[in-house]
């Protein structure tokens, strides 16, 4: 008797291992899906947004869940506790809503939100965040490459470096009542930093409208960096050729750089960076130098001492 | 009301015994129904170091209000409410060793020496211990009143660590530190001047 053979499985037969892994999301989208279909339209913070790519780079990292993502937030505009922007953000007016995008550009403009939201294809972009307070997230952002707009503006030779200007209203954002940082909060990056694929023009997470304590209407986000670096609501970018003061520079030199390249090696002052505990994990994990995204950044950083430029 | 009956002053300290375990029921509660928030290490370190120098400072200001009021039953207070501060103290450090750490040695290790918040909490926190210890009538027989006394002005610098642990560790809003620091202030300089006026009397 001779024993029986399995068929072989044709090789096209077999689920690639990103669709497999994929599942447990898909899952996850589905039942966000019905929910979001049962539920009162005021329960979800924003609409869901149409024609979204679906993110292809898969994490191994499973996603912080859409209650934590949105319930603990650094928003200082809305209050310096973590849960203070989930409660106050209600205030917020995302339209009309303008971003001013002048400088060093040949083609100055002022974008309004709807038309950015149509300036280029939206993908979906699952990514890590890095709190400089030693905390992490995993986040499947909305958006599509800064770079998208910043060509549509022309750079002159001249634009070395790029400012982004957080909206400053204290009728809508109470924590501007405090004095606590420099408003209105100031980011930038280096031109070749702005210019890179990963630099995303964020204006959703978890297939909808950016939720208000997350940045709405848009915001940026720079996963190899702390995210401070990720200005939020923001209302005019700037190209520059001296590199901008930032609101955390200003609050602490020696404690927040311009740069703030997630680096297990280069600790705060007063903390160390080589761990993070991820929302939702018990054990702390290792820290990845800028943030598992080295092999797409770090020659961006190369020949730099990189304790000197935290 | 000068002085209590033995009976109210038992009143009264079950009454504040349970009082003060109000802050640690509402965090189990929090914590049974999940209420804790995204980072509930996080927000059980900040709780229990809250309450241990709101402890302190309670602590010290009895002296200053028995002698403001009169009122004797204070002091027999006194003893509780400085246990009450270890109580939460020890909170807050096995929050820390275990939930925060997971007594990852080598790391608290270099915590401790490296980072001047550590080390100045972890300071405050170990020098609590002897004077908890010595916190029954038995040890200050042994020990004798004056030394008992002398050990137990511990509590100053104890408390003034731990206002700066918190200054040292807090990222940008200062609002509580700054509280903290006034009411110790205060209590102080109450201590200071009541020191000047035994002086010149």
């Amino acid at each position: 008797m001779t024993a029986y053979k399995l068929p072989p499985i044709d090789p096209s037969e077999i689920t690639p291992r990103d669709l497999f892994q994929d599942r447990r999301r898909f899952m996850q989208l589905a039942a966000g899906a019905s929910l979001t279909a049962l539920l009162p339209h005021t329960v979800l913070a924003g609409e869901q947004l149409a024609g979204v790519t679906k993110s292809t780079d898969r994490l191994a990292d499973e996603l912080t869940p859409y209650k934590d993502v949105t319930s603990y937030n650094n928003f200082y505009e809305f209050g310096t506790g973590k849960e203070d922007p989930a409660q106050n953000a209600g205030n917020l007016k995302t339209r009309p809503w303008t971003i001013t995008v002048e400088g060093e550009v040949n083609k100055p403009k002022v974008f309004d939100i709807d038309e950015l939201l149509k300036l280029a294809p939206l993908e979906e972009r699952i990514y890590r965040l890095r709190c400089v307070e030693a905390w992490s997230m995993v986040i499947p952002w909305i958006g599509f490459p800064l770079a998208e707009l910043l060509k549509r503006v022309e750079p002159t030779g001249n634009a070395k470096f790029v400012e982004f200007i957080s909206l400053h209203d204290p009728e809508q954002m109470a924590g501007q009542k405090s004095p606590v940082l420099n408003w209105p909060y100031k980011e930038g990056l280096r031109m070749d930093e702005a210019m890179h694929p990963l630099t995303l023009l964020t204006v959703g997470l978890y297939g909808e409208v950016l939720p208000k304590q997350n940045g709405a209407p848009v915001r940026i986000v720079i996963p190899w960096k702390y995210g401070f670096k990720s200005a939020k609501s923001i209302v005019k970018i700037r190209l520059v050729e001296k590199q901008p003061d930032t609101s955390w520079m200003q609050a602490g030199p020696n404690e927040y750089g311009f740069y703030a390249n997630v680096n297990p090696a280069v600790d705060h002052p007063r903390w160390s960076q080589a761990k993070e505990r991820r929302i939702g994990d018990f054990l702390k994990r290792p820290t990845l130098a800028f943030n598992g995204y080295g092999d797409q950044v770090a020659q961006l950083y190369a020949g730099m001492d990189l304790s000197k430029n935290f | 009301m000068k002085t209590l009956n033995n009976e109210a002053t038992a009143w009264l300290k079950i009454s504040v015994f349970l009082l003060a375990l109000i802050p640690l029921f509402k965090l189990g509660i929090s914590g049974y129904f999940d209420n804790l928030g995204a980072n509930p290490i996080e927000k059980i370190t900040h709780r229990t170091g809250y309450w241990t120098l709101s402890f302190l400072l309670i602590t010290l200001t009895v002296t200053p209000l028995r002698r403001l009021t009169g009122c004797l039953w204070l002091t027999r207070l006194r003893r509780m409410l400085g246990l009450f501060a270890f109580f939460y103290g020890c909170l807050h450090f096995l929050t820390y060793l275990v939930l925060d750490q997971f007594f990852d040695w080598d790391n608290i290790l270099k915590d401790i020496i490296k980072r001047p918040y550590i080390t100045v909490g972890f300071a405050a926190f170990v020098l609590l211990i002897p004077l908890a210890i010595t916190s029954n009538n038995r040890l200050i027989k042994l020990i004798g009143g004056k030394q008992w006394k002398l050990l137990h002005c511990a509590i100053y610098p104890i408390a003034i660590g731990g206002v700066v642990h918190f200054w040292w560790l807090v990222k940008k809003d200062i609002t509580q530190p700054l509280i903290f620091s006034l009411l110790l202030g205060i209590l102080l300089v109450i201590r200071l001047f009541y020191k000047w006026r035994d002086f010149v009397k």
